[in-house]
């Protein structure tokens, strides 16, 4: 049965190799501690398919290792030979259209793999790990792009994807670990109860009387609540444990599904403001090698404001029919 | 109220800019701390977050491929497609995108789209061209600071607010499952998905309305006057 592991185990060997370019790059400025970081990170991916028989804590060392080395400013970016603009538009010019090719192996894989493939068995087993479709699909849908662009673009050597592939990756540079960091920290504030303090102050100021006083704190605290989360999800148990249930529907009457199924949407208001949620919000500017890491958020704040006052309307009514 | 220091830490810090990496390390092995947990219960908490966390970082698997195709002219052939569609800005072309994205998602296509296989290599040159075209010259950090901002908006605003009108999505799996075990009802997914509609609709013409005025905003930051006859913003 193939599983997501098998996956984790590409990005692992794809993290580790650009530790092993960095360390071959005699040019790089911070040589050492950027090896250290990527084959760390790509150590670490293997490492975490093995935690049921290996212990937790060289794995915890390693992550905090790594959030220090990139945390006080020891990885940078390195100098990569690429091609430059005039040879890219000449290459444009005369491949066409087929470059794109590559790109949408991606999707069209994934989603092939993950519609059609999940139904597969092989001696009574199934091919792929039930819920793990998708991931599973998007591990071989970059193995099939990375074939369609070697086959079509023909370069010197199959390891300049795997250079290119390094320069990527270290442009958008310690900001790869931060959506993993944000979801140990997410574990660690619910342990630690900041989910039930939260609950307890909203619990407390919800006044009981006011459908649109209880409709205003439950919408708040879901956007709230999501944006010092980073995940809507944290905040939807949260929020409903305090207000949703004991006040909404049981003391005002409300319907559970568009209560519930439009809360969850007000909760995504909040994510689009929010830092914490580091993979929509801030790993797309590195990636897009943006000057102004914030200017996405900034973006997003007026739609998810507009939006935001849309779902207190929705939800002061549809629920209440 | 002791664990919500952490929170505090998270908030000062980021206000403040400092690294997110180390104020979230320190955040949390604080928040851990107060709640009473030993060190190596906290060291071993960072192994097993980071171990069941991996799969968001798979988005990252993609870049060989993007920069292969991109070392051999991708962004610029992109940019090319855009000079032959004469009318599309690029306000218009991440409207196109957005209807793109919220429909695909709508229907389960998640995986269609994405900042790193999508957005990088071909929707942001594409607006950049357009941009270009219109105006004709290189464009400021600034400027081109925008569109890329907008660009991964949009990928944002589709995705969130088209993903829940599916009804096999985590969120809506979540919402039933949590209410179904916690208050004994049986919640049908399909009426949850269903209430994701209006929102989903208001959130394309929203965000739609704000892309068909990126043109203009984008003009006036450029530092071309208005259009004669369009009152300025």
């Amino acid at each position: 049965m193939i599983t997501a592991e098998w996956v984790y185990w590409i990005a692992g060997a794809f993290f580790f190799t650009t530790g092993v370019q960095v360390a071959l790059d005699r040019a790089h400025a911070k040589r050492l501690t950027n090896c250290a970081f990527w084959s760390l990170l790509g150590l670490s991916f293997f490492y975490g398919s093995f935690i049921s028989v290996l212990p937790l804590w060289p794995l915890g060392l390693s992550v905090i290792a790594m959030a220090v080395i990139a945390g006080i400013g020891l990885t940078s970016p390195g100098r990569v030979t690429t091609t430059d603009d005039a040879q890219r538009e000449a290459s444009a010019r005369e491949r066409g259209n087929a470059l794109f090719a590559p790109a949408l192996t991606i999707p069209a894989v994934t989603v092939a793999i993950a519609v059609g493939a999940g139904k597969l068995q092989i001696a009574g087993e199934p091919l792929l790990a039930k819920g793990q479709e998708t991931l599973v699909g998007l591990g071989v849908a970059v193995l099939c792009a990375l074939l369609v662009g070697l086959v079509l673009l023909r370069p010197k050597t199959p390891v300049i994807a795997l250079t290119e592939g390094r320069r990527l990756l270290e442009s958008v540079g310690w900001a790869v670990l931060l959506p993993q960091m944000l979801s140990v920290l997410g574990g660690l504030f619910t342990q630690a109860g900041v989910g039930t303090a939260v609950g307890t102050i909203a619990h407390a100021v919800v006044p009981e009387q006011s459908r649109l006083l209880a409709v205003v704190v439950y919408a708040v605290g879901m956007a709230l609540f999501t944006i010092i989360m980073g995940n809507a999800f944290a905040a939807f148990p949260i929020m409903t444990a305090a207000v949703g249930w004991p006040v909404l529907v049981q003391h005002l009457g409300a319907h559970p599904a568009p209560l519930f199924a439009i809360g969850m949407v007000t909760g995504y208001c909040g994510t689009l403001c929010t830092p914490m949620a580091a993979n929509f919000n801030l790993v797309p500017p590195a990636l897009l090698e943006m000057t102004d890491r914030y200017r996405q958020i900034k973006v997003q704040i007026p739609t998810a404001v507009a939006l935001f006052v849309v779902n207190v309307g929705l939800l002061l009514t549809l629920p209440f029919k | 109220m002791l664990p919500l220091l952490g929170v505090l830490i998270v908030v000062v810090g980021f206000a403040l800019r400092r690294n997110p990496l180390i104020v979230v390390t320190i955040a949390g092995v604080t928040s851990a701390l107060l709640a009473g947990m030993r060190p190596l219960q906290i060291v071993d908490a960072f192994g097993a977050g980071f171990a069941s966390s991996r799969s968001i970082s798979l988005a990252f698997i993609v870049l060989p491929v993007v920069g292969l195709a991109e070392r051999y002219g991708l962004q610029q052939r992109a940019k090319m497609l855009i000079d032959r569609a004469a009318g599309l800005t690029a306000g218009r072309l991440l409207l196109v995108y957005l209807f793109v994205r919220e429909t695909c998602a709508a229907l389960g296509l998640t995986s269609i789209g994405g900042v790193a296989q999508m957005v990088r290599p071909v929707i942001y040159p594409m607006a950049e061209g357009a941009v270009m075209r219109a105006h004709d010259s290189p464009l400021p950090d600034r400027v081109s600071d925008e569109v890329k901002a907008h660009a991964a908006a949009v990928d944002n605003v589709g995705a969130f607010f088209g993903e829940d009108i599916f009804v096999a999505i985590g969120a809506v799996l979540l919402i039933t499952a949590y209410v179904d075990a916690n208050y004994h009802l049986t919640l049908d997914a399909l009426q949850i998905a269903l209430w994701a509609i209006p929102t989903a609709i208001a959130a394309f013409v929203i965000h739609g309305f704000r892309l068909l005025r990126l043109d203009h905003r984008l003009a006036v930051m450029i530092g071309g006057e208005p259009t004669a006859g369009e009152p300025g913003r």
